[in-house]
């Protein structure tokens, strides 16, 4: 631009100077819903909220979802308010945890917008057009954003506009700016200037947020839309460099990681040493998302050679047709909105089918006027509360044979051989040696503890004496079956002393 | 016309059209049904009877077939056709238009996912799957493409202030949100997964889709009907509108969804 006519060049439009003034707007603009949170606060019905600092709040907000995000999920709505809320409540320590959550509730709203149609922010701004005329143009921006997750779940991401408002000048090339932030932090580490390396580390984060976001947005299209990419150079080559870049970056972190963790251990002041221990949480923090980037990476091949598989089997085509997403709906985006209306009117109607009118006819007309309403529980019927029983368990042994075994094993004194009362069993029941085998089994090592608890007298007790077992079914130790009495009220009547202690083994 | 049409034949060209207003009456449950589907495909004069009856009510007679039963069409201003502006209602009248060209819009992305190729559009034994999640993604995936390439024309895609309606529809649609959370847990109706779910429903209930699951926010199969409905109908009509306005967009036989082979082979 020549010197001399510097007002009329920028009147006619000079691309240079509109453009920066309009960025330098926009960028503005960004910051107003911001500032809106505190302007309207006092405007709250709810509770005086003089005291928050709604902006910073804000700020922080934006911050929490943006450590949130990862590869494809966000920070839910719910996250946020939590992790908001001890911040907030280091403003306003005398206030309910109630009113905390609604002002974080406010603040997330009002970040998402959430009373407009689209859910975002707007701003007028004005342009020399190239005919030197000024004209209004209007800024759509989000700060917040909505997404599904695949399981149905709302979350939130930080948007572009977002991040730029957050950590000014981050609009540059992600590859050196990152490499630059890495050197800055190495630096600051060796030289002990903790601080300074808190807040590289930190943009070096949100660096690593950024370029992972750049990288999830070109592997969603390739997922979706295997054919609008070129993956003979482009995604490979972009994958080549993003699995470059994460082996860097591992090589670079890890030896940061040893030297802060080196840093922390060997600090003594505690403020210093907490720092320390920050910065090593943050780094592993940023290692931990290039592992996921690179599992992410390593899967993108086979979702394409899937897709393929999938869309190749095609014939030729048979008959000459519209191509519906080339021919219609691509030309259709591209259209302005008042113009489309009618295309997409047209389609929309010879794609939507028939309806069926309805006719009225007067005598059912009538009929259904004159019927009068049924009267309507709004609970509707109510609900049968079922009757849930256990099964009953289905008895290996009838109840006359846990009588007979019962009989058996009420023994005196004297202990008896297993053997003989497997003899005895078999003479009464085919059946029964099994059921006093097993309950002489069970009363091997028996729960002492839990029979003095339940208050139990007497307790069946077999032990292993070392002869074995001379039985035409059973094999093992021919053990010896007794009953022990229990002393098992010693509080309760210690009056009463038993003759044989709770350890009583069989005489 | 040498045979002589009697009063039974007119009923049954009638009854034909009826069951084609039906859109879930299928031939191959009906046998009435196919009896008179036989009868229109090997009688020219029921089939010219059928189509003056339909032609009459306001409806274009698209195809009979065993597969898709009578596919018929409202020609505008019929008693049969489905108004947008009823199925985009609004309580917000200023932004009604906008509303529309979105809605139609969806139906389009619809139809451009169930068919992603010509061919899939032209093969009468095709049935295409789609799901929420696909139309939403690809939607946004044409947005960006379109916005990549105004960023490098480097045009100001902001629409001006005071001509709202000059702004290109990819902008409507990239800034409306996909999803919000709302207070009850249900999807947001404004929103572009809420309208696309939305279309979905009502193409179900007009007998266009058949519900396959819940994967993606709820998928669904084409039937015959749709295919010939956007085949013989909506497509062409749609075109037709575009060339009016001066938009001509070149085809190729394989889609601009797909790459041409040439390079896949290497891949």
């Amino acid at each position: 631009m020549d010197s001399e006519g510097w007002a009329s060049g920028r009147l006619a439009g000079s691309p240079g100077g509109d453009e920066a003034l309009a960025r330098r707007l926009k960028a503005l603009a960004c910051t107003a819903p911001l500032h809106d949170l505190d302007a309207r606060k006092n405007r709250l019905d709810w509770a005086d909220a003089s005291v928050y600092q709604m902006a910073e709040i804000g700020l922080q907000a934006i911050d929490q979802v943006t450590i949130a995000m990862d590869f494809d999920h966000g920070a839910s709505h719910d996250q946020v308010v939590t992790r908001l809320l001890p911040f907030i409540a280091a403003q306003a320590p005398d206030r309910s945890q109630n009113e905390h959550e609604r002002v974080a509730r406010w603040v997330l709203e009002c970040l998402i917008n959430v009373g407009s149609l689209d859910r975002g922010f707007r701003a007028v701004y004005g342009v020399f057009g190239a005919d030197g005329g000024y004209l209004r143009r209007t800024f759509d921006f989000k700060l917040l954003v909505e997404l599904v997750s695949p399981d149905g779940e709302v979350y939130l991401r930080t948007s572009d506009e977002a991040i730029n408002v957050l950590v000014g000048a981050l609009d540059t090339d992600v590859e050196s700016a990152q490499i630059a932030a890495e050197v800055k932090l190495e630096n600051l580490i060796k030289r002990g200037r903790l601080s300074d390396a808190q807040v590289a580390a930190e943009q070096a984060r949100y660096r690593t947020v950024q370029y992972a976001e750049a990288l999830r947005r070109k592997l969603e299209a390739t997922r979706r839309d295997v054919r609008a990419v070129d993956w003979l150079n482009e995604v490979p080559d972009l994958i080549a460099e993003a699995l470059a870049h994460i082996a860097a970056r591992y090589k670079a972190e890890n030896a940061i990681l040893a030297n802060i963790t080196q840093a922390r251990d060997e600090a003594e002041e505690p403020d210093r040493k907490r720092r320390a221990a920050h910065l090593v949480e943050l780094v592993r923090d940023c290692i931990r998302r290039h592992t996921q980037l690179q599992a992410r990476l390593q899967t993108a091949g086979q979702t394409f050679r899937t897709e393929q598989d999938r869309q190749q089997f095609a014939g030729t085509p048979q008959r000459a047709t519209v191509d519906l997403f080339g021919q219609l709906l691509v030309p259709l985006l591209r259209l302005p909105a008042g113009q489309a209306t009618v295309p997409t009117a047209v389609f929309f109607r010879a794609a939507a089918g028939t309806t069926q009118p309805t006719a009225v006819r007067l005598t059912s007309l009538v009929d259904m006027l004159l019927t009068p309403p049924r009267a309507r529980d709004p609970l509707g019927e109510p609900v049968p509360e079922p009757e849930l029983a256990p099964l009953p368990d289905p008895d290996r042994f009838s109840a006359q044979l846990w009588d007979h075994a019962d009989e058996l094993l009420e023994l005196t004194d004297v202990p008896r051989r297993l053997s003989g009362l497997l003899a005895q069993a078999r003479s009464i029941d085919s059946d029964l040696p099994h059921l006093v085998a097993l309950r002489a089994l069970h009363a091997v090592s028996p729960e002492i503890g839990v029979a003095v608890r339940q208050g139990d007298h007497a307790l069946l007790v077999a032990v292993d004496d070392g002869t074995t077992l001379a039985d035409p079914q059973f094999g093992g130790a021919d053990l010896l079956v007794g009953v022990a009495t229990l002393n098992n009220a010693p509080t309760a009547s210690p009056a009463e002393p038993k003759p044989h202690p709770a350890e009583a083994t069989p005489v | 016309m040498n045979e002589a049409i009697h009063t039974a034949d007119a009923a049954d060209a009638a009854r034909l059209i009826a069951l084609g207003l039906r859109p879930k009456q299928l031939p191959a449950r009906d046998l009435i049904y196919a009896d008179l589907v036989r009868r229109y495909q090997q009688d020219p004069v029921f089939a010219d009877l059928v189509e003056a009856v339909a032609a009459g009510l306001g409806l274009a007679v698209l195809a009979v077939t065993t597969r898709s039963g009578a596919v018929l069409a409202a020609m505008s201003d019929s008693l049969f056709e489905v108004k947008i502006d009823e199925y985009a209602r609004r309580v917000n009248l200023r932004d009604r238009n906008v509303e529309k060209v979105l809605h139609g819009l969806i139906h389009l992305a619809v139809a451009a996912l169930c068919f992603p190729r010509p061919d899939d559009l032209a093969d009468d034994t095709y049935v295409g799957r789609v799901s929420v999640d696909q139309v939403d993604q690809v939607v946004r995936e044409a947005c960006r493409m379109l916005e990549e390439a105004a960023a490098a024309a480097e045009e100001n895609p902001d629409p001006l202030h005071d001509a709202p309606t000059l702004e290109q529809v990819w902008r409507v649609y990239a800034r409306r949100p996909s999803a919000a959370a709302t207070k009850d847990g249900r999807l947001a109706a404004d929103t572009t997964r809420g309208m696309i779910t939305k279309a979905l429903r009502f193409l179900t209930d007009q007998g266009f889709l058949h519900t396959a699951g819940d994967e993606g926010g709820g998928t669904f199969r084409t039937t015959p009907r749709y295919q010939v409905q956007v085949r013989e109908l909506a497509a062409e009509q749609a075109f037709d509108e575009l060339l009016a306005l001066g938009v001509v967009a070149g085809g190729s036989p394989t889609g601009s969804l797909l790459r041409t082979a040439t390079e896949d082979r290497d891949v």
